[in-house]
Parts: structure tokens; C-alpha cells; sequence
């Protein structure tokens, strides 16, 4: 099956893109399938595809020596991941898992190269969406380095309880991002270390105190 | 009862995305609106609200206190 043009009109990359050019660039676009929980990229290997993603979500991540995981982002239709390595030549910085089933459109390395030397637009719309995505890393390294989230989350919590026994208001993860000025994916990373931490437990849908002191002491970390 | 996400119809645009990723098959697409069906059970794993583009999905945590 052939890359659809009015998908590939829909990509950032190749916005402005008239047809006769996307029709000669969909000749390079190869399809890929993904399961589930599968990898279709793996941290630290050399990088040779830039994928887009035609159907589904995939997760981009790293893991830590102890196995913890950072998402960096989620990549839904229409959006592309593992540009950086195809560009600079480097290993792929990142791991990209399926969410679910996915459909996804790759183009080797050579040929993006190719392709960005006879199209001027295309390369300038590629410097965009990696503009953007230095200025929302750049946001994420501001909020892992200078900002202690997991007191200002831990906070949240307390707040939630505190006062009175039992239950609390019920709060999205989207929500505690917003009250805690930080992004959804360092939450769901301070809840984890909270949890690590002894103060909480990830019940399914509940979120438990299990030790208000160590809570609390959480939330004296310098902020 | 099952906890299930809580689902804002207005704001669904029925691309089904959260469908896509949910592992319990606890979501389908019905006249263009996500829709929680009866499933064996929602871990709560919240990638349907990470996914969706409109916050249409919500998958609120309930936060309780085991201490007074």
C-alpha cells in the first residue's frame, strides 16, 4: 500500500508542499506496523528512519540504569519522532514504544537527506517542528533540573487532605500538572518517587496516603 | 461498580485514539463519541487521557488519607 497523499499533506513536515513534490516524495515513504507495547525504536541504536505516525500513539521515553522511565512525549497522528538521529547522524537518543496497534510511515536517512537538498520548504518546516521540540525539552530540562516537582506535588496531595480525614477532591494527573506549573510526565514521574518514597501508594484510581509524616517531610525539600 | 474514566462528549471529536491504546478494550467508538463499554476492568493506566488531543477523557485519581 501506497503512502496516501492527503496524509502526508497533513504531516508539518511537508506543509506548503505542492502535489507533483509529494507524489515523488511518497515513492520513499515505507509503511510499518506495530503491536502493542512493541519497540520500534530502541535507545542507543544507530538511528537510520524518521518515522510519522498515520494511526495510534506511540510513547517516547528514556530509562535509567535503575529502570526508571522519563517520557519525553507522546507522538499521535500526523506527528513525527526520531528526527533528531536522522539528522546529526548520532545514535537514536530515545526509546518509542507502541501504545496500542500503530501504523507508521518511515523514510530512510539518505533519503530525507535527498529530499531536504531539492526542497527548500520541507527543510524549513523540519527546522520548525525541531525548533519546537527544543523549546518543549528545554521546558522539560527546566522543570527535572530547577524545579523541585515532587515537593510541589507532594504538596498538592497534602493539601488535598489536610484537615480533614478520609477523602479528598479527585485530581487528573493534567490537573496536578497545571497546579504544580509543570507538565503531565513529571507528574506521573514525582508520583512514582513518592510512592518509592513511602508516602503513597498508586491504588488503581486512588492515590493513598499511606505516611502523612513522610509527606510532609517531602514537601520541606527545598523549593 | 466499575471506576471508569469520565468521558466529556461535547469535547470528543471521535478520533478514537484512546481507543487505540487502551489495553482492557474498555473504550469504543459509538456515533462518533468515545464511550466507556462494560469491560472486565479499567487499570486506571490513564494513557487514554495522555493520548487525547481535546482533554475529552479524564481519568481523575481519588485522593485518600489512611492517617487522620
Amino acid at each position: 500500500m501506497t503512502v496516501q497523499l492527503d496524509f502526508l499533506k497533513r504531516i508539518p513536515y511537508f506543509s506548503g508542499v505542492g502535489p507533483a513534490d509529494l507524489e515523488s516524495i511518497a515513492k520513499l515513504v515505507f509503511e510499518r506496523s506495530a503491536d502493542r507495547a512493541e519497540t520500534v525504536v530502541l535507545e542507543g541504536e544507530v538511528a537510520s528512519n524518521v518515522f510519522f505516525v498515520a494511526s495510534g500513539a506511540v510513547r517516547v521515553f528514556k530509562t535509567s540504569a535503575e529502570g526508571k522511565e522519563q517520557i519525553f512525549s507522546i507522538v499521535r497522528p500526523e506527528e513525527s519522532f526520531n528526527d533528531v538521529s536522522i539528522f546529526d547522524g548520532g545514535p537514536n537518543p530515545a526509546s518509542a514504544r507502541a501504545m496500542g496497534p500503530v501504523l507508521l510511515y518511515g523514510i530512510k536517512r539518505n533519503d530525507m537527506e535527498a529530499i531536504l537538498r531539492t526542497h527548500p520548504q520541507i527543510a524549513l518546516n523540519v527546522t520548525k517542528v525541531l525548533a519546537k521540540r527544543i523549546r518543549q525539552l528545554v521546558s522539560l530540562v527546566e522543570d527535572l533540573s530547577f524545579r523541585h516537582v515532587i515537593s510541589r506535588v507532594a504538596k498538592i496531595l497534602f493539601e488535598q487532605i489536610s484537615g480533614e480525614t478520609g477523602r479528598g477532591p479527585r485530581l487528573t494527573q493534567q490537573e496536578m500538572a497545571a497546579m504544580a506549573g509543570t507538565a503531565r510526565e513529571v507528574v506521573g514521574r514525582s508520583l512514582k518517587a513518592l510512592e518509592e518514597q513511602g508516602a503513597i501508594e498508586l491504588d488503581r484510581h486512588r492515590i493513598v496516603i499511606t505516611d502523612k509524616e513522610a509527606l510532609q517531610k517531602l514537601m520541606e525539600v527545598s523549593s | 461498580m466499575t471506576e471508569r474514566p469520565i468521558i466529556n462528549a461535547q469535547k470528543c471529536d471521535g478520533c478514537g485514539l484512546c481507543v487505540t491504546v487502551c489495553h482492557c478494550n474498555a473504550l469504543a467508538v459509538v456515533k462518533s463519541v468515545v464511550t466507556f463499554i462494560e469491560a472486565p476492568e479499567c487499570d486506571w493506566c490513564t494513557d487514554c487521557e495522555a493520548v487525547c488531543r481535546t482533554g475529552a477523557i479524564m481519568c481523575p485519581f481519588e485522593i485518600v488519607s489512611l492517617e487522620s
